[in-house]
């Protein structure tokens, strides 16, 4: 589990640098309540987005981005919700899924969904 | 966004619709939706196809996937669709280009590994395809000969999804499978050794059935075991003269879409099928909760249904025969589609007269109460007799038969194709123009009418009919049948004897 937890704050933090080197600016990391967890809370534009960050090994076990389901994507957008009312805000936002392969040997391998579900 | 589409098709009975396979590539999260009144072996696709793509070689789009069979309001059955929808969803990927399969019928089921699998039903859909105008047809290796036998369409066989990737120009490595081939062929082997010259005595029963043959009659043998009956229908088929080519094509389609193994020529020779006693009316004429199977009755189509111990079936097996008999067709109706098959059989049914099967047999005697009986032949509907032209009896051989037939063989099968052949050509010629065939299949009012005999041949007929001992329907089936003896005779009519000879061959119920 601490492998995997490892693991996956590697990705985050990776994650976190691939999009503000695409110009999204980081708003908060990790933020929890009661009802779970978001990765990574940013703004693109005028536009806020919910970042789920899913990482793996390889792809022997799926594909990553097939982790984030119907039921995980709903949560995001109740976890969006409470967020933006705990810090009175609201705006547009939107969820985008990031799969990232970490392997030892390779270049790490990014996939970026923009706005899933719409 | 990208949409890309290709061609499969579904079948429904022997007809076969083009259904669009649509690939939509969505914004979200890789997964494969498949709409459009997926069955479920056809909603398990996906997982083949996931599987099958990766061992090609290939890989999916990492996003969902949403794959539409349109129309989308027919229902779609089986595994035929795999390679249409594992080709689309390459499109998007870029992996091949979408004007490479727009135009082309893609058949066939993939294993895990990424072969190509043999499907059922390819015969009907090739030639469903060809109608609806398509020029190219992909199908599994091991169907190919059955594709073949559709001429005017291009058929290209393929082993595995990864060689018709790499046909399409997908830069993928090459990868040599062993082809799936055909686990069974239907073999269309002639049946040798079955004479008519074998049957000892019983020449009403010999001329009976040269007579069903020539005209298209369907014919009813009453004997006690032992007399012959199976003998002689088993020997039937062997009498009718080989199906032409339309008749060919939908008796092997229908054995294509039967899957009781591959096609590789067409089926010539006419069927013969003969269920068991036990069968129900699902089994005798089709049905099938998934795909709408053909029954007994519409796998004899263009052949015979040989109905053994006739009596021994369910009234309603039996009954359920009435709607193919008049109309030649089988309709199956359920909730969500209604499918259409060709029935167009020859009956021959075979019966003891009476349970115990004694009666009437010289040397041994029946322990029937008369009632039981009666009862027993009356198993068999009036409405159902009444489409039974010939019914005649059999009986035991005698030594004298015995140590006739050993000086002197009856008619050999080759001479009554012949004379069958003949009869039918003179047939085909008097009917050249009304659309029948065979005199089974004329109308009787054309028989009473263009056809009408003079007043002095028919006049044990019409007294007959004027005592009430034969009802209309029986005066036109004995017409019928006097035509065929006069075909087979070599007359241009039939006269006074082949009258007599066509009541006495229908008096034994």
């Amino acid at each position: 589990m601490n492998r995997n937890r490892e693991l996956g704050t590697q990705g985050e933090a990776l994650a976190a640098q691939f999009l503000i080197g695409r110009g999204f600016a980081l708003i908060a990391q990790n933020w929890r309540c009661a009802s779970g967890e978001i990765d990574l809370i940013m703004h693109e534009g005028n536009e806020l987005v919910f970042v789920e960050v899913k990482t793996r090994r390889s792809m022997a076990y799926g594909d990553p981005l097939e982790a984030v389901d119907a039921e995980k994507l709903a949560r995001l957008h109740r976890l969006a919700a409470e967020w933006m009312r705990e810090h009175h805000i609201r705006a547009r936002y939107r969820i985008d899924v990031l799969g990232i392969i970490l392997a030892a040997a390779t270049e790490p391998q990014i996939e970026h969904i923009r706005g899933v579900g719409l | 966004m990208s949409i890309a589409r290709t061609l499969a098709i579904a079948l429904l009975g022997l007809d076969g619709q083009v259904v669009e396979v649509e690939a939509n590539l969505t914004n979200q999260t890789p997964e494969i939706s498949l709409i459009g009144l997926p069955d479920t072996s056809l909603r398990e696709s996906q997982h083949r196809i996931q599987s099958a793509v990766h061992n090609s070689g290939a890989a999916l789009p990492r996003r969902r996937l949403v794959i539409n069979l349109t129309p989308a309001g027919i229902p779609k059955h089986g595994t035929g669709f795999d390679l249409a929808i594992a080709v689309v969803s390459m499109v998007t990927s870029n992996l091949i280009s979408a004007e490479a399969i727009a135009e082309t019928v893609h058949l066939g089921e993939l294993g895990l590994d990424g072969r190509l699998r043999p499907i059922p039903g390819i015969l009907p859909a090739v030639r469903a395809a060809l109608h609806r105008g398509v020029k190219r047809v992909v199908v599994p290796i091991a169907n190919a000969d059955e594709a073949s036998l559709v001429n005017g369409i291009e058929v290209v066989p393929a082993s595995s999804l990864n060689e018709v990737l790499r046909m399409y120009g997908a830069d993928l490595p090459v990868l040599e499978y062993e082809p799936v081939r055909l686990t069974q062929v239907h073999n269309v082997t002639p049946v040798v050794g079955d004479d008519l010259q074998d049957v000892i005595g019983n020449s009403d029963a010999i001329q009976g059935a040269i007579v069903a043959a020539a005209g298209g009659h369907n014919l009813l043998l009453i004997g006690p075991p032992g007399s012959g009956k199976s003998m002689i229908a088993q020997r039937f088929t062997e009498l009718l003269p080989d199906l032409s080519p339309e008749q060919a094509l939908e008796a092997s389609c229908l054995l294509s879409v039967a899957g009781v193994g591959g096609v590789t020529e067409l089926q010539y020779r006419p069927p013969l099928v003969a269920p068991h006693h036990s069968a129900t009316p699902v089994a005798m004429i089709g049905g099938g909760s998934a795909t709408i199977r053909p029954g007994a009755a519409v796998m004899a189509s263009h052949g015979v249904l040989f109905l053994d111990e006739a009596t021994e079936f369910s009234r309603i097996a039996l009954d359920s025969l009435r709607q193919p008999l008049e109309s030649g067709k089988v309709r199956i109706h359920r909730a969500r589609e209604s499918v259409e098959y060709p029935a167009q059989f020859q009956l021959v049914l075979a019966t003891n007269p009476c349970p115990c099967g004694n009666y009437s047999a010289r040397g041994s005697e029946c322990t029937c109460p008369v009632s039981v009986r009666r009862r027993y032949l009356a198993r068999l509907s009036g409405p159902l007799l009444d489409r039974v032209d010939l019914r005649i009896h059999t009986h035991r051989v005698t030594t004298a038969e015995l140590n006739r037939h050993a000086e002197e063989r009856g008619m050999s099968t080759t001479d009554a194709q012949q004379r069958i052949c003949e009869a039918r050509e003179r047939a085909a010629q008097r009917l050249a123009g009304t659309g029948w065939q065979r005199n089974a299949e004329i109308a009787g009012n054309w028989l009473r009418g263009e056809a009408r005999l003079a007043k002095k041949q028919t006049r044990i007929l019409d007294q007959a009919l004027e005592a009430g001992r034969i009802t209309m329907r029986g005066y036109d089936r004995i017409l019928r049948v006097s035509w065929t003896l006069a075909d087979l005779a070599g007359l241009s009519a039939p006269g006074e004897r082949e009258i007599g000879q066509a009541i006495y061959l229908r008096q034994a119920v």
